[in-house]
């Protein structure tokens, strides 16, 4: 019971601090930067409860976060529906086919499944960019109008910071209490044994597909926002690219850990800030991070971070 | 007869592992399948457990035909099993383990379980009291929270049965549950499959441990180069001369 007690007083710190963020910050930069983090952190997550928690490579996750986006764009852009309505029918969409390729392609195992959802995120890469007609092409599409409800517009920083953050919060606790009930074991177990988890009755493929789906309808919820708080989408963010960027978030900061995807998106997204210096160098230094943490700390940084506070609560205690 | 097998054959391209096997499984009893390396016993396993699929032949649980039934389908109706090479969640806990075994009995959805419904916290509390003494059962009560793969390997044979026992089995088949184990181990062993026998679940156990199958065993099958040789008790087994030479050798 205490365990649980703690867990839920690191959340309350954890929602609270993000929460004051706002009124001790007012640079604009760095607010903006906040709000990306926040829909870093989203994606991460669900990109997380595939890869982290069932075991599932995805290298094609930026299609479902394009998917939002595009939808979002086009929706309220060209037939004037109402943007809220819209999030979730986008949602709702980017579930629909994450359920019915996740059939397929979910019976497919590590390099064939990464082979495949590297397919299927180049194909919608394609769609964005060739498209012209809907989504503008290469150039993009502008004008998407920014969220509002009643009175207020969300059309400042401050205000996208509490749309996306309490969103991204409320998925961080959604998560964290899904990977601690009967399912986030049957997820784990798959990952650990498969043969065994289905012995112990778990539908292991349609529990995939499931937690596919979840992640998708996730990733489109944060494409959405992307695209209202940005007002502007182009191709170039739902590439390749991006998706094995999210993979190196969920990576760095802790395969199995929803705050480890808070961090690992966290510094995916400012350390390009600072490695800019390096230019097209910066590629290499991914790369690095990568292998060092395979390296040391399997567990990803969070796990270094925890290892780091058992320490420190060992010393006040010996003291 | 709870579990019957009825002419099953397998064959893995030219080399048939399994021959027109037939054998019955009494209800409540200890049936224990023998013979030399090779002979076939993880094979049927395979494929009792619906790891495999059969070249031919039927599998009847409770006269239910089950041929072809996946193993999560075969789990919900009671039927589980334990590895050779054991196969725990390693990176989960002791206890997490045996959870996970409750889930054929247990229900809550996605739904459910991301907004922490009462009637999920409710079933979760359940689910962990249950899963205590399943480890209690096998004296792992102590270990709960150590990390499954961080168990010494007597003592990770024992989660996995603890596990096979929180899914609430009618049949469980362990597949060499004593290999690795010192002659102690064994001999709680033994003790644990007689307790298990008590609770009215049908034991069937492929195992080269002779002592503990003369020992436990009401009924035992022999098999050799993927055919049957006999069926009988421990004492029949042990006199029977084509068992013998197929152990040693004909002279």
């Amino acid at each position: 019971m205490t365990k649980e007690k703690r867990q839920i007083f690191v959340f309350l710190i954890f929602a609270l601090v993000l929460l004051t963020i706002p009124f001790l910050l007012r640079e604009s930069y760095l607010l903006n930067v906040l709000v990306f983090i926040g829909i870093h952190t989203m994606l991460a997550v669900a990109l997380n409860l595939l890869l982290g928690y069932a075991g599932q490579i995805s290298l094609g996750h930026a299609a479902f976060f394009g998917i939002g986006a595009y939808m979002s764009g086009i929706l309220t852009t060209r037939f004037a529906l109402d943007p809220w309505l819209v999030i979730i029918l986008a949602a709702l969409s980017a579930a629909a086919i994450a359920f019915i390729i996740g059939f397929p392609i979910l019976k497919l195992k590590g390099h064939y499944l990464a082979m495949a959802t590297l397919g299927f995120g180049i194909i919608f890469y394609i769609i964005f960019n060739e498209t012209v007609g809907w989504t503008g092409g290469p150039s993009g599409l502008s004008g998407i109008p920014n969220l509002q409800i009643g009175g207020i517009i969300f059309d400042n920083d401050i205000c996208n910071y509490y749309l996306v953050w309490i969103i991204t919060i409320a998925v961080m606790l959604l998560s964290i209490n899904l990977s601690q009930s009967r399912i986030g074991r049957a997820l784990r177990a798959v990952h650990d044994s498969e043969v065994a988890a289905r012995v112990m009755g778990i539908n292991a493929w349609v529990l995939k597909v499931q937690i596919f789906t979840i992640s998708a309808f996730i990733s489109a919820i944060a494409g959405s926002l992307y695209a209202h708080t940005m007002t502007f989408v182009s191709p170039t963010s739902f590439g390749f690219n991006f998706s094995v960027e999210l993979v190196t978030m969920v990576v760095v900061g802790g395969l199995g850990s929803i705050y480890g995807s808070f961090l690992g998106a966290a510094i995916l997204t400012v350390l390009p800030e600072f490695l800019r210096v390096f230019e097209d160098f910066d590629i290499i230094i991914y790369g690095l991070m990568l292998i060092l943490i395979n390296m040391f700390m399997p567990g990803g940084l969070i796990s270094g971070f925890q290892l780091l506070a058992q320490k420190v609560a060992l010393k006040i205690k010996g003291k | 007869m709870i579990l019957k097998v009825a002419n099953i054959t397998k064959a893995f391209g030219g080399l048939t592992a399994l021959d027109d096997v037939s054998l019955g499984v009494a209800t409540g009893s200890i049936t224990g399948i023998i013979g030399p390396n090779g002979a076939g016993k993880t094979t049927l396993f395979n494929i009792i457990t619906g790891l495999y699929t059969q070249t031919s032949g039927e599998v009847y649980l409770e006269n239910k035909k089950i041929s072809f039934f996946s193993p999560e389908a075969l789990a919900a109706l009671g039927l589980v099993r334990t590895f050779q090479n054991v196969e725990l969640f390693g990176q989960m806990t002791v206890l997490e383990n045996v959870m996970v075994g409750s889930h054929t009995k247990s229900s809550s959805g996605f739904l459910s379980c991301a907004f922490k419904f009462p009637r999920q916290i409710k079933e979760e509390k359940l689910i962990r009291e249950k899963s205590m003494r399943w480890l209690e059962f096998t004296d792992l009560d102590d270990h709960a929270e150590m990390r499954a793969d961080n168990l010494p390997f007597g003592k990770s044979r024992l989660l996995e049965i603890s596990r096979a026992m929180a899914l609430e089995p009618r049949v469980i088949l362990m597949d060499e549950p004593a290999a690795g184990l010192n002659s102690r181990e064994t001999l709680q062993l033994a003790k644990l499959i007689r307790q298990i026998k008590e609770l009215g679940i049908t034991v069937v156990l492929v195992e080269h441990d002779m002592d503990l199958v003369m020992d436990i065993c009401e009924t035992i099958v022999v098999l050799n180069l993927g055919k049957k040789l006999t069926q009988g008790t421990p004492r029949e087994i042990q006199e029977n001369p084509a068992v013998i030479s197929a152990y040693l050798g004909v002279s």
